[in-house]
């Protein structure tokens, strides 16, 4: 028997008094009074006299607000409106987020010549309408200040070079073609995988040049794995829907690795229960850190990140059903025996995946798929894909090549080999020594300002274009907004410098044209966004020809010792494309919570054996010392002669000896204001083995002495000890025991929900003296399936870019600022006794429940928060004086406080620096830039310094579909209005619509999952408008009710785990 | 002061306090016939006078008009009826387009639309009238009353100064002492009386004003172009909604572009027959003058008409805006003008009688609410009235089946919510 605790932080598992404390107050802030030197208003210095001064210069300031006069304001039509545009309404466009080989399929809300957000595309079959937080985000890129905004060339030598203008494309072309001719030698395009058919066809029609695909994070392992067991040089489709049994080896699949919105939509939709038969997929995860992915499994097994190849050995050994040989700790070994033994029963329905680029581990990992027969189920080889596709030899060969002095001239597009070659200086070096370098970068990356012509390329926003992600699959990229600034496609160019004259626009549609023999095919594609096609393609078969020397390289490799470095990316930042993104920046990390940097994450005993805090079994005080203050334990990381000094952030669920860094961060300054001076580059880390980058090592830590800020978000806002927030549940338990939660429900009904005879109970009515409120027509109400949603934010982002919420920057998060509508609380589940036997984690959303008896309407003393009669909790802006009573009532903690001017839209300009605040943070001016606001939402207030903000259900969505049903003349239909998170799910696990309406989608997920469903903190009777399906880990553990009327599994309360019985663990 | 000197004082006051009434009514004259033709015809036909399409007056006298069977064969599917008709492929050649089809147009629509075309075609007609116009009654019983008033207060004074000089004389002669008299601005009754006055009427002035802060009631700014309504909407009647189409769609109704403006102006080359124009001031306006000002925006020449085409045009007009709402106001035109179905002069006011245009409603948020409060909303109260989107509105169904309500007004479905305006 065992407690079972849910904790966010490591104050809570422990159940500090001064986490009890702490938690007291919404808002940890003493008031800024000035002045009054902690005594109370009535002994401050010069209260009455501050009061005056204060009346005073307000009247002033309304007297002389009042004399000023209105501005005139012109309204400016078009000269020539074009056709089907009105102003005022938005038009979508199909296109495509294309970024180092990743191609989701969008479309692009424009406003009045804007494009304003991204949805996903659902005419794509593949990612279903899906987004992730980094495609949400890119719209904001578009409008950032520190793009390249002309055509460029170095003048000057050595510290004097700077860059100037090439006032026209004509002269530079001249330029560069004239530089080219000078340089001699080869010609050379380095690009990151480009998987657009129309510019392979202009690289393939330039004459003599050389084509090199390099990956910041590279799949070369994979790709010479498979073209070792006879798949040939690709990569194949996964159908992660099709796998019963998933296992995976320290691949993130969910939040970096290859294809993340692809995936974790197939990936999601085998984990949607139907009660009435309950069954899901079942998770496998072998890891050394905590991953995103790994943060899903049902069951999760740590082994150090060198023993990965050893690992696959050993399933492979245990799915032929010889046992899992070669792995002497006893866990792990049972865990691979558990997951063979799943494999092996759920053949041809079971998928093995890889994180390694190491060609011999992938080599194993194909036989084990070859053993499960999860090629032509799982993998699909007739639907290769091309998200990735640089060969690391390729590169090195380039470099030694550059370094000979045999190239020419450089062409870079895409790639950013000085910031994220694990041999930068030898790259910068090797650089040096060619005659011509071209950057068609957008911004001033690492690598472009070692070059000496930049012609900046459009966002992919302002380009024509085309992705072929899978073979058969087109996807057009088409302008959505005329070019910002003097930019140009970089195919533009190619077709200049081989001689063709017509710009990549012509190209590119009598390309298709030719391809597709019809402009009216071409028009379609056009407008559909996607065309997928079906392709003879030759899905090759497996040879094991490669697999014993494979085996042989990888059990004959020393074993490692001490501490091990993992360089994982996060789903915000990836290899470093999201750096400059405020958004992304802003955006904490899914497993760590943390935003704007990164830190070293490492295990509970290494923080407790290296640097002395205990988080195990420490004391109160040590414990405080490590949770409460933003301030971290520095360590420095040793790799070789390379040294890096980061904090460390102490996660459960980590292999004991191993830290885990996030790639992306330490970026040029001249990137932006944004990602300058935010995080380290861990890039350095990285290595080459002879078997291609390798992503991982051995280092040495130690205790650095000094403590930095790490801005976490995740402990500012805490339940103060309530039960029923999160429940979780095994599959047995679900099938055991069913109703927990309409038990619970009954209880309270029974309990507070009697009718004064006692006859007839209804908890709604008659557990409130408040009346309650009627919705004659619709009712809107959200569902969450926390079964579905892994965390990835892309809700988040989506947030901030629909409903304008502000970006406050690090030293605003660190303040507990963050303005975040929507955040994704994640609990870790452990047991009570030993917090870092991590079984599990629960990601919930969580954002304004738009209560029917909502505590914060009570409260305000204005009436700026109140009911409407669709069941929403309004929020007036205008009418808020920033009391924040209803926050602090607010037991969800959802509401946020504008503390400064975050927008700039108070009309007094200096307040965004003042003595209350302090200054903010350089991001917060850049999103005040006015390049930066044209991505507001024109249809959303901007807030101003004082008032409280929250989530609206995206009001102004709702109203736009109930205007669309009206001007039809015809009732609402379901799923015609959608929230913004709910349309970035790739999960799709967010439901919303009408309760009202027994026929929609709302009504039966919560109908259909009466034993799931639940509301958070249904006993204060505060009637959320937004319910949750638990979270179900699929294992056979069978958690026992003490007592049914007892609320369940929740953190605070204790449940009996008893081994399963032989009958329960084979459902 | 005893209290029936005091109590004599308060009548005084109170005497003097009249309120003035005036009774405001609408005139609502609009046939059926009218909204259709407005909806419909106006853009292109006018009753008296030759547009895109022929004036209307006196269409039963030509060719087979006078039976409406023709008439509306003709209007719902032009293209067919012309085909076997060689008066209308008459019309085409001399208009030079053919005309639109209006399939949803009934018989009884077309009674209705040739009623309206005969009433208007009569000689001396009557002067348009608009639903915003304001008929004011009763402006002789205000000066009555407040003659009377005046009569009553000077009778009041009067006999309140007889009543004192006769007490003062009875006290003399009974040879009660009286106090030597307070001279009135001494006296702390009238003080404080006057006092609280001046109190409430300048904290009322100064909330006035604060309140007022920010609203351009009656703004009517000087346009590049004078360009005037009451010539286009009134006495051309051309409808609203030929230049402000997106108000039907889209939040805002959109100033139109000059080549919605050169679709007629193209042809109308001079302003000759309608009457003289004035601006504010007063001056006269030469309205060909102005028509050129458009040309120069246009690029158009008008000795060469069909050599111009919209791509020619130089510059939008920069028009100033009149009817301003703050930043945190949703207001959606497409909402209260398609959905609602609210006429625009309800809140532009006699908009087709403006030279210059001006801001006729505070646009302050009492007026909204205001209006959300009396209006009806398009409800749906059997199958063939109003919008279909209520029909989801059970509760109301059943309570206007049972009595219990009768309209459906905006305040009644969240009108008067803040988050219906404010998000």
């Amino acid at each position: 028997m065992s407690q079972k605790k849910y904790w966010q932080s490591f104050g809570e598992v422990n159940e500090s008094e001064s986490f009890k404390q702490q938690n007291q107050d919404e808002f940890r802030e003493e008031l800024p009074f000035e002045g009054m030197d902690n005594k109370g208003l009535l002994d401050a210095t010069a209260p009455r006299r501050d009061f005056l001064k204060y009346l005073g210069f307000s009247t002033a300031a309304a007297t002389l607000a009042a004399s000023c006069k209105i501005p005139v304001k012109k309204a400016i039509p078009f000269a020539n409106r074009p056709e089907n545009i009105i102003p005022g309404v938005a038009q979508y466009y199909a296109t495509t987020f294309v970024q180092e080989g990743d191609v989701v399929p969008v479309l692009a809300k424009v406003r009045d010549g804007r494009p304003i957000k991204i949805e996903g595309n659902d005419r794509c079959a593949f990612t279903g309408g899906g987004t992730s937080a980094r495609v949400q985000a890119s719209v904001l890129d578009l409008y950032d200040t520190h793009r390249l905004r002309f055509p460029q060339q170095k003048v000057g030598n050595g510290e004097e070079a700077r860059f100037e203008e090439v006032p026209t494309y004509e002269q530079m072309d001249k330029l560069v073609a004239d530089a080219i001719k000078a340089a001699g030698g080869s010609t050379v395009l380095l690009t990151s995988t480009l998987n657009s058919p129309s510019t392979k066809a202009i690289i393939a029609a330039y004459p003599g040049i050389r084509h090199v695909q390099y990956d910041a994070v590279s799949f070369s392992g994979m790709l010479l794995a498979n073209e070792a067991t006879g798949f040939g040089r690709r990569l194949p489709s996964y159908e992660f829907g099709a796998a019963k049994v998933i296992v995976s080896l320290g691949a993130d699949f969910l939040g970096s690795w290859l294809s993340p919105v692809e995936f974790a939509k197939g990936y999601t939709a085998g984990r949607k229960i139907d009660e009435k038969n309950p069954s899901m997929s079942k998770h496998y995860q072998f890891e050394g850190y905590l991953s995103l992915t790994g943060a899903s499994a049902d069951e999760r097994f740590v082994c150090r990140p060198s023993e990965t190849g050893l690992v696959a050995l050993a399933l492979l050994s245990a799915v032929s059903g010889k046992g899992a040989e070669g792995i002497k700790d006893a866990k792990l070994k049972a865990g691979i025996e558990k997951a063979a033994a799943d494999l092996r029963k759920n053949t041809g329905a079971s998928l093995v995946v890889c994180g390694s680029n190491d060609t011999n581990t992938q080599v194993v990992v194909n036989a084990i798929n070859q053993a499960i027969g999860a090629y032509g189920k799982t993998i699909d080889w007739g639907k290769p894909v091309n998200y990735r596709a640089g060969i690391d030899a390729d590169f090195e060969q380039l470099v030694k090549d550059m370094e000979a002095g045999s190239v020419g001239t450089l062409l870079v597009y895409g790639a950013n080999p000085v910031y994220t070659y694990h041999n930068a200086a030898a790259f910068k070096t090797a650089l040096k020594k060619i005659k011509t370098t071209v950057s068609f970068s957008e911004r001033l990356d690492e690598t472009t300002e070692c070059c000496q012509f930049i012609l900046p390329s459009n966002h992919y926003l302002e380009s024509w274009g085309d992705a072929s992600p899978k073979a058969g699959v087109t996807s057009f990229i088409q302008p959505t907004i005329y070019p910002l600034f003097k930019t140009r496609a970089f195919q533009t160019s190619l077709l200049k410098w081989s001689g063709n004259d017509n710009s990549y626009e012509e190209y590119f549609k009598q390309y298709w044209i030719g391809q597709l023999g019809a402009e009216d095919a071409f028009n379609t594609i056009l407008q559909e966004g996607i065309q997928d096609k079906a392709l003879p393609v030759s899905a090759g078969s497996y040879s094991s020809t490669a697999l014993a020397a494979a085996a042989q390289a990888i059990t004959t490799a020393a074993a490692v010792t001490g501490t091990e470095i993992v360089l994982y990316q996060k789903a915000s930042i990836g290899t470093g494309t999201g750096a400059t993104n405020p958004w992304l920046q802003e955006l904490p990390d899914g497993v760590s919570k943390a935003s704007w940097g990164n830190y070293a994450l490492v295990s509970m005993t290494m923080a407790k054996e290296l640097l002395g805090v205990n988080l195990i079994d420490g004391t109160e005080k040590e414990i405080n010392n490590y949770e409460f203050y933003p301030l971290k334990p520095v360590i420095k990381i040793t790799m070789g002669g390379k040294e890096m000094e980061l904090p460390v952030l102490a996660v459960p669920g980590m292999q004991s000896n191993t830290i885990a860094v996030a790639l992306g961060y330490g970026r040029s300054e001249k990137l932006g204001r944004t990602c300058a001076g935010v995080g380290k580059n861990a890039y350095i880390f990285t290595s080459q083995t002879g078997n291609g980058v390798s992503y991982q090592g051995i280092v040495t830590v130690a205790d650095a002495g000094r403590k930095e800020k790490v801005a976490q978000s995740q402990i500012h806002n805490t339940y103060d000890d309530r039960v029923e927030v999160v429940r979780e549940t095994t599959l047995a338990t679900l099938v055991k025991h069913p109703t927990v939660i309409p038990d619970y429900r009954n209880h309270l009904e029974e309990t507070y929900g009697k009718s004064k005879d006692g006859k007839t109970t209804d908890y709604r009515s008659e557990g409130t003296l408040y009346p309650t409120h009627v919705q004659p027509g619709i009712k809107w109400g959200m569902n969450i399936d926390m079964n579905a949603c892994y965390g990835c934010g892309a809700c988040v982002v989506a947030c901030h870019a629909e409903n304008n919420v502000p970006v406050v920057g690090k030293s605003e998060v660190l303040r507990y600022h963050d303005m975040h509508w929507l955040r994704i609380d994640r609990y870790f589940v452990s047991d009570a006794t030993n917090p870092d036997e991590l079984k599990g984690v629960v990601f919930q959303p969580m954002m304004c429940q738009h209560c029917d008896n909502a505590p914060c309407e009570n409260v305000c003393p204005v009436a700026a928060t109140n009911h409407s009669s669709e069941g929403i909790n309004q929020m007036t802006y205008n009418r808020c004086i920033g009391t924040r009573y209803c926050a602090n009532n607010c037991p969800y903690k959802v509401r946020r406080f504008n503390w400064a001017d975050y927008t700039g839209a108070d009309s007094f300009p200096n307040n965004r620096d003042q003595q209350l605040v302090g200054k903010l943070d350089p991001v917060v001016e850049q999103m005040n830039d006015e390049l930066t606001r044209m991505v507001l939402n024109p249809d959303v207030t901007v807030r101003s310094r004082g008032v409280i903000e929250k989530c609206s259900f995206c009001f102004q969505r709702l109203q736009a579909a109930k205007l669309e049903a009206k001007k039809a003349n015809r009732p609402l239909q379901d799923g015609e209005a959608k929230t913004a998170c709910q349309t970035a799910c790739a999960a799709n696990a967010i439901v919303f619509g009408n309760v009202n309406d027994p026929n929609s989608a709302i009504t039966a997920v919560r109908a259909n999952n009466t034993n799931r469903s639940y509301y958070v903190l249904e006993q204060l009777h505060v009637l959320p408008n937004v319910s949750y399906l638990a979270k179900v880990r699929n294992t056979d553990e069978v958690l026992e009710v003490e007592e049914h009327h007892a609320a369940p599994a929740a953190h605070g309360t204790e449940t009996k785990h008893e081994t399963a019985k032989p009958e329960a663990a084979h459902h | 002061m005893s209290t029936k000197q005091f109590s004599t004082h308060l009548i005084f006051f109170l005497s003097s306090f009249l309120f003035f009434s005036v009774t405001i009514s609408n005139a609502q004259d609009a046939g059926a016939g009218k909204t259709i033709f407005m909806s419909k015809c106006a853009s292109c036909h006018n009753v008296l006078k030759k547009g895109t399409g022929p004036a209307l007056a006196g269409l039963e006298e030509r060719h087979k008009w006078a039976d409406h069977k023709e008439l509306l064969a003709w209007i719902n599917n032009p293209a067919a009826y012309m085909a076997k008709d060689p008066y209308t492929q008459g019309l085409k050649a001399e208009y030079g387009s053919m005309m639109t089809a209006f399939a949803d147009v009934t018989l009884q629509d077309v009674d209705n639309i040739v009623a309206y075309v005969n009433e208007a075609a009569k000689p001396a007609p009557a002067p348009a009238a608009g639903s915003g116009e304001v008929v004011e009654e009763g402006g002789g019983n205000s000066i009555f009353f407040g003659v009377i008033s005046l009569l009553l207060g000077v009778i009041a004074l009067i006999l309140m100064q007889v009543n004192s000089n006769l007490r003062k004389l009875s006290d003399q002669a009974e040879g009660v002492k009286t106090p030597a008299g307070i001279p009135f601005w001494r006296n702390k009754t009238y003080i404080t009386l006057i006092s609280i006055c001046l109190f409430v009427f300048g904290g009322y002035m100064v909330a006035k004003g604060a309140i007022g802060l920010g609203r351009q009631k009656d703004y009517q700014p000087v346009q590049p172009i004078y360009y005037s309504h009451k010539v286009h909407a009134g006495i051309n009647q051309i409808n609203c909604l030929y230049c402000h189409g997106s108000a039907e769609q889209s939040k805002h109704a959109a100033i139109p572009s000059v080549n919605t403006c050169m679709n007629c102006h193209k042809a109308i080359q001079a302003y000759e027959k309608g009457p003289k124009l004035f601006d504010e001031e007063g001056n006269e306006i030469d309205g060909t003058a102005e028509i050129q000002k458009l040309y120069e925006y246009a690029g158009f020449d008008p000795d060469q008409p069909n050599k111009w085409d919209p791509s020619m045009i130089k510059k939008p007009i920069e028009w100033v805006k009149i009817h301003n709402l703050p930043d945190h106001v949703y207001f959606s035109h497409a909402q209260h003008v398609n959905a609602g179905k609210v006429q625009c002069q309800s809140c532009h006011g006699a908009i087709n009688e403006m030279g210059e245009v001006k801001q006729v409603a505070d646009l302050s948020m009492g007026w909204c609410i205001n209006c959300h409060r009396e209006s009806n909303v398009q409800f749906n109260y059997d199958s063939t009235k109003g919008n279909k989107f209520y029909s989801i509105y059970e509760k109301f169904h059943n309570d206007l089946k049972a009595g219990k309500m009768d309209s459906i007004k905006v305040k009644d479905i969240g009108g008067l919510e803040c988050q219906k305006c404010h998000y």
